[in-house]
């Protein structure tokens, strides 16, 4: 099997996810396009090198439908002969689509392409493409469908995480992203996202909030009891008959930021390495994808992650990092323990509940990070997992060469 | 013609005025429908007609499908393509015919339409409502477990938005005609007396005799692509969960069909819904919603196990032998049925006291709308307090609701019998306490009654109408009509321990309990038994009654039984609960249940260290099994033992007095539902793993051999 290896990456920052958001004037089109060229620059790439740039987009309608990366990579000014394409699999989106880029590579199908992913959260709202597993009705009744946040506060209610649990891992999370933004671990694959004129409207993540307390968080209202009481709390106890109630602990506070952005990762093999000059950062070493209960939605990482290290002969003790979405508190709560990891381990640089979770784009985004951390620490291995609607979850080691 | 008539005057204009002679209300009939179509045909086709509008001569426009007839074919006794056409034919030849045929129709409603005379309105191209608070429209099919299957699911969302019809369609919510009109509905609301005349002018007016919807320019509801659209999709099916338990098919069916049916032409929509309406007529859930709680609560109201040969009687005063919450609650809907009432205590202030309550309850109707001031104050008149039994010497009949213990009720007895007039008959309201034993005060046991009311009597509509052994057939039907005169509905229950409520509602909170000492998680007890379709769990349910009542009741059997008591299967359950763990229930802020001041109760945190929770759990159905085969089983042996004369007393009964799921039509429909050879043999599995109470007894073993079904 070939080697797919990593050659580069780099992401946008983050914008708020809301109408004041500096990204919202950005459409989602032009936010790939400045990743596509960012990579294409750093790397005085020859696009037409590249055989196909694979997006991640959880909301694909609208302006971020119809095969959001092929138009991207047009409007980069990448060579007509690159092909493009779109990925969906829920928050996973982009982690799949650097899998799919790295898989092409590693049957030897193609030299070179990009996995990547964007969302525009502000311009396009989470829900927007619906579909059957949620709204039509027939589905969503006989599938138990409930809402990813009825999910976490179904895991925190079973694993028994506490308001104060939760919102500690949130405070925990702020503290680690403005920590390594002031030590600038993120700045080199942040590029800064122009206007029309040239200008930069963002430069940093504008989600975060560094001053988060304990005290703060805790005056949140939980967000999901309305939902939960219009029905789908009596759906959960139906998967969940062991409950008594479920606890609605989660809250905007400790949930996953609704924000902007785009990412993407250049994979190639080592031909492609010496045709651009540069040195492999990274090597794909293997990746899954599985399903698991979808009522509670949220609780694949765990089994994703013991499936593919099963599959590597590996343990966890073998991981140096790990990268897990902060969809909600409770998922990473739930995964730091099930699998008895160190947390320090566990998103070193904090996550997407202090900066937030562009839906298609976040997989790329934490992908790089660990890999810069790996390079930063000068460590090997990193695991990078996502929980995903209906139950899925995405996982894959990456390894520096 | 016999269910209609068609006159056609001057200006081409069709009346059609249904009739139906054999019934006291228009209903969709297979004989109304073929006479119907033909007269569709003929306003169709006859070129001197401009248009047609459709009436009623009876009060009512029409009131829908006629039950007892789709009882017929319900459950599977038509095959789905059969259930398939079934419906397609009001849809398609008459509905579809009328509404495309070219000539405009108006409904002209007279009086109520529902179900089937409503989806009939829906298919007219105007509708005009008699200015009436009676004159409900609406489509409650959903309340059988079917849908409107000629239309209904499909004209009413295109008409009045997909929002809107939401609560007419899965709550079968009937609405009077301002509201109507203000959801569009209807299209005008008039005086009876313009009723005729505003169809006319409009039909005057050539109207476009196109829908809507059949027009070219016509743009559906967008399906998914329509954010609001998607709003009601992901949301209604969870309300939907929440209000049915995932045990009633029919909302869910609604729903889709007005998911599906709103993306399609409109022909191709009403294939959709007819295939929908064969899939919930061909369930079991429909039939035995229409079996229990149309069909046999209509019979019993009609008073079914009326001993005939007797003259019909009523009950002009009625004596009510103690002012607690049960001896009120009687007093107040005997006055309501406008029947003069004695209500009797120790002392008058006493007796005052419970015609208080009464004064309150009033009142709150007043407040909300419910009743008039004067119709309230017309109630209270009719009760008449006092603590002197010599005010007894009028009453027809005595309902007697003091405390529950032979020594009082046999005094007051003694008491209100040398009051009454020789031909009277008194009713005991004890809930438990055998009729037979407590007539031995009696010195005229013949016209000693069991009248068990339902707490509060003010909402519960049954009354187990339980017979003595020395009971008369004229005291028995005499007190049916005295049933029928509050308007409730009587089951008739022969003489036992518990009678039938009592007994067989007892296996329910005994195995719930149990449960905890078999080391089921306590919170899967309380949700498996809602996911069934109980109201609430055993444990809270016990709780609000306190576990001491259930063990008062077991102490009392066991010293009347002597040696043949056997223990109930949560006997030390409750014992531990009471005397061991003293956490007798929720009037004492602690049972199964801690009750927080200010907040909610949750289950007490102590009971797994009570009661050891077992590693492995069983299954929700399993349990859910466990709540209703017990029943079942229990509902069985009264029939078997002569406690019960009929099956539908025992369905009809369980729905009524204790809230056991409707979906399954009864404790003994719910036998039919599952099989009874089905039933047996799991039964006797059960018995193994949890004991003797689930055996089978030869006489049920020798229906499921027989197949033996109870209907």
């Amino acid at each position: 099997m070939t080697d797919a290896f990593i050659y580069d990456h780099v992401r946008t920052p983050r914008g708020r996810g809301r109408p004041d958001g500096s990204l919202h004037e950005i459409s989602s089109v032009r936010l790939a396009q400045q990743v596509l060229a960012a990579l294409a620059e750093r790397n005085a790439l020859d696009t037409a090198l590249i055989d196909d740039v694979i997006m991640g987009c959880a909301q694909p309608v609208g302006e971020q439908g119809g095969n959001i990366a092929r138009a991207a990579a047009l409007l980069a000014g990448y060579a007509e002969s690159v092909a493009g394409q779109q990925v969906h699999r829920f928050c996973a989106s982009a982690l799949e689509a650097v899998n799919a880029a790295a898989a092409q590579i590693m049957t030897g199908q193609h030299d070179a392409a990009i996995g990547g992913g964007v969302e525009s959260m502000s311009r396009t709202a989470m829900g927007a493409d619906s579909g059957a597993w949620s709204a039509d009705p027939w589905v969503a009744y006989h599938n138990y469908f409930a809402p990813q946040g009825i999910g976490a506060d179904l895991i925190a209610t079973l694993d028994g995480f506490s308001r104060a649990d939760v919102d500690g891992f949130a405070v925990e999370s702020q503290r680690r992203a403005a920590h390594a933004w002031q030590n600038h671990h993120f700045d080199k694959s942040v590029v800064p996202v122009r206007d029309v004129a040239g200008d930069v409207v963002l430069d940093r993540d504008e989600f975060m909030r560094p001053d988060t307390t304990l005290e703060g968080l805790g005056k949140l209202q939980p967000s999901f009891v309305a939902m939960g009481q219009g029905g789908f709390d009596t759906v959960a106890l139906h998967k969940y008959p062991q409950i008594e109630a479920i606890n609605h602990v989660h809250t905007g506070g400790n949930s996953s930021g609704i924000v902007d952005g785009s990412a993407g990762v250049l994979l190639g093999n080592r031909e492609f390495g010496l045709k651009i000059g540069k040195k492999p950062r990274g090597r794909i070493k293997a990746f899954v994808s599985m399903g698991s209960e979808p009522t509670i939605m949220l609780s694949a990482p765990v089994p994703t992650t013991q499936k593919l290290l099963k599959r590597c002969g590996m343990q966890t003790k073998d991981i140096d990092l790990f990268e897990i979405n902060e969809a909600f508190a409770a998922v990473v709560l739930r995964y730091i323990r099930a699998l008895d990891l160190d947390p320090g381990k566990v998103n070193a640089n904090g996550g997407a509940i202090a900066m937030g979770h562009p839906l298609g784009a976040t997989g790329a985004i934490i992908l790089g990070t660990a890999l810069d951390e790996l390079e930063r620490r000068d460590l090997n291995c990193a695991l990078i997992t996502l929980c995903a609607g209906n139950g899925l979850g995405t996982a894959t080691i990456i390894e520096r060469v | 013609m016999q269910t209609l008539t068609v006159e056609v005057d001057a200006a081409g204009i069709a009346l059609v005025t249904f009739d139906d002679p054999t019934k006291p209300m228009n209903v969709v009939s297979p004989q109304w429908m073929d006479e119907f179509i033909a007269a569709i045909e003929q306003i169709a086709t006859d070129p001197r007609i401009v248009g047609a509008i459709l009436t009623s001569s009876k009060p009512a426009f029409m009131a829908g499908a006629d039950l007892k007839y789709i009882l017929g074919l319900a459950g599977g006794k038509i095959s789905s393509a059969e259930a398939y056409k079934f419906s397609q034919k009001p849809s398609v030849a008459m509905h579809r015919r009328l509404e495309t045929c070219g000539k405009p129709f108006v409904a002209a409603i007279n009086g109520l339409a529902l179900g089937g005379g409503y989806e009939l309105a829906l298919a007219c191209h105007y509708r005009v409502i008699v200015d009436d608070a009676k004159a409900v429209v609406g489509l409650p099919e959903v309340t059988v477990g079917l849908l409107p299957g000629s239309g209904g699911t499909q004209r009413l969302p295109r008409m009045i938005g997909v929002e809107q019809s939401l609560a007419v369609l899965l709550e079968g919510k009937k609405v009077a005609p301002a509201e109507a009109l203000k959801l569009c509905m209807v299209d005008a609301v008039v005086p009876a007396t313009a009723l005729l005349d505003t169809a006319r002018q409009w039909l005057l007016k050539s109207p476009d005799p196109v829908r809507a919807w059949d027009k070219k320019s016509y743009r559906g509801g967008g399906g998914l692509l329509n954010p609001a659209i998607v709003q009601v999709m992901t949301f209604q099916p969870a309300i939907i969960a929440a209000r049915t338990q995932y045990n009633y098919p029919a909302p869910i069916a609604i729903l889709d069909c007005i998911f599906e049916g709103t993306l399609l032409p409109f022909d191709k929509a009403l294939k959709v819904e007819s295939k929908y309406f064969a899939h919930l007529l061909c369930g079991s859930v429909a039939r035995n919603l229409i079996r229990t709680t149309f069909v046999n609560k209509g019979e019993a109201m009609k008073l079914a196990r009326r001993p005939q040969g007797v003259p019909k009687s009523a009950v002009k005063t009625l004596g009510v032998l103690g002012a607690g919450m049960m001896g009120s609650g009687v007093a107040h809907v005997a006055a309501a049925a406008g029947i003069a009432v004695v209500l009797l205590d120790s002392s008058a202030e006493l007796a005052e006291k419970g015609k208080a309550a009464t004064v309150k309850l009033l009142a709150k109707a007043v407040e909300r709308g419910q009743k008039t001031r004067a119709a309230a104050d017309e109630i209270l008149a009719r009760i008449r307090t006092t603590a002197d039994y010599a005010d007894l010497s009028s009453c027809d009949l005595v309902v007697e609701a003091v405390f529950e213990d032979p020594a009082v009720k046999a005094g007051v007895t003694d008491k209100a019998e040398a009051a009454m007039p020789q031909g009277g008959i008194f009713a005991s309201n004890t809930s438990t306490l055998p009729i037979t034993g407590l007539a031995k005060a009696s010195s005229r046991p013949t016209q000693f009654i069991g009248l068990h009311f339902f707490s509060p009597v003010e909402r519960m509509p049954l009354v187990e109408v339980i017979v003595g052994a020395d009971t008369s057939k004229a005291t028995l039907a005499k007190s049916l009509d005295f049933v029928a005169q509050l308007k409730m509905t009587p089951i008739l229950v022969n003489d036992s321990r518990g009678f039938y409520t009592s007994r067989v509602f007892q296996t329910f909170i005994h195995e719930g309990m149990r449960m905890l000492e078999d080391g089921v998680a306590p919170a899967l007890i309380e949700n498996a038994a809602k996911f069934a379709g109980f109201p609430v769990g055993p444990l809270a349910l016990v709780d609000e009654v306190t576990v001491e009542l259930p063990w008062k009741i077991t102490g009392e059997t066991a010293a009347a039984l002597g040696a043949q008591f056997v223990k109930p299967c949560a006997y030390d359950v409750m014992r531990r609960m009471v005397e061991e763990l003293q956490r007798p229930g929720k009037q004492y802020g602690k049972g199964f249940y801690d009750y927080p001041e200010g907040g909610v109760k949750r289950l007490w945190s102590g009971l797994s260290q009570a009661f050891p929770v077992a590693a492995a759990q069983p299954s929700v159905d399993e349990i859910k099994k466990r709540f209703l085969y017990i029943q079942a089983l229990e509902t069985a042996r009264c029939l078997e033992e002569g406690v019960l004369t009929h099956p539908a007393d025992g369905d009809v009964g369980s729905l009524l007095a204790w809230g056991f799921p409707s979906w399954t039509g009864g404790t003994l429909s719910l036998i039919d539902s599952v099989g009874v050879g089905a039933f047996v043999a799991d039964c006797t599995r059960m018995a193994s793993l949890y004991g003797a109470r689930f055996s089978p007894s030869a006489w049920l073993a020798g229906r499921a051999e027989r197949g033996d079904a109870f209907y």
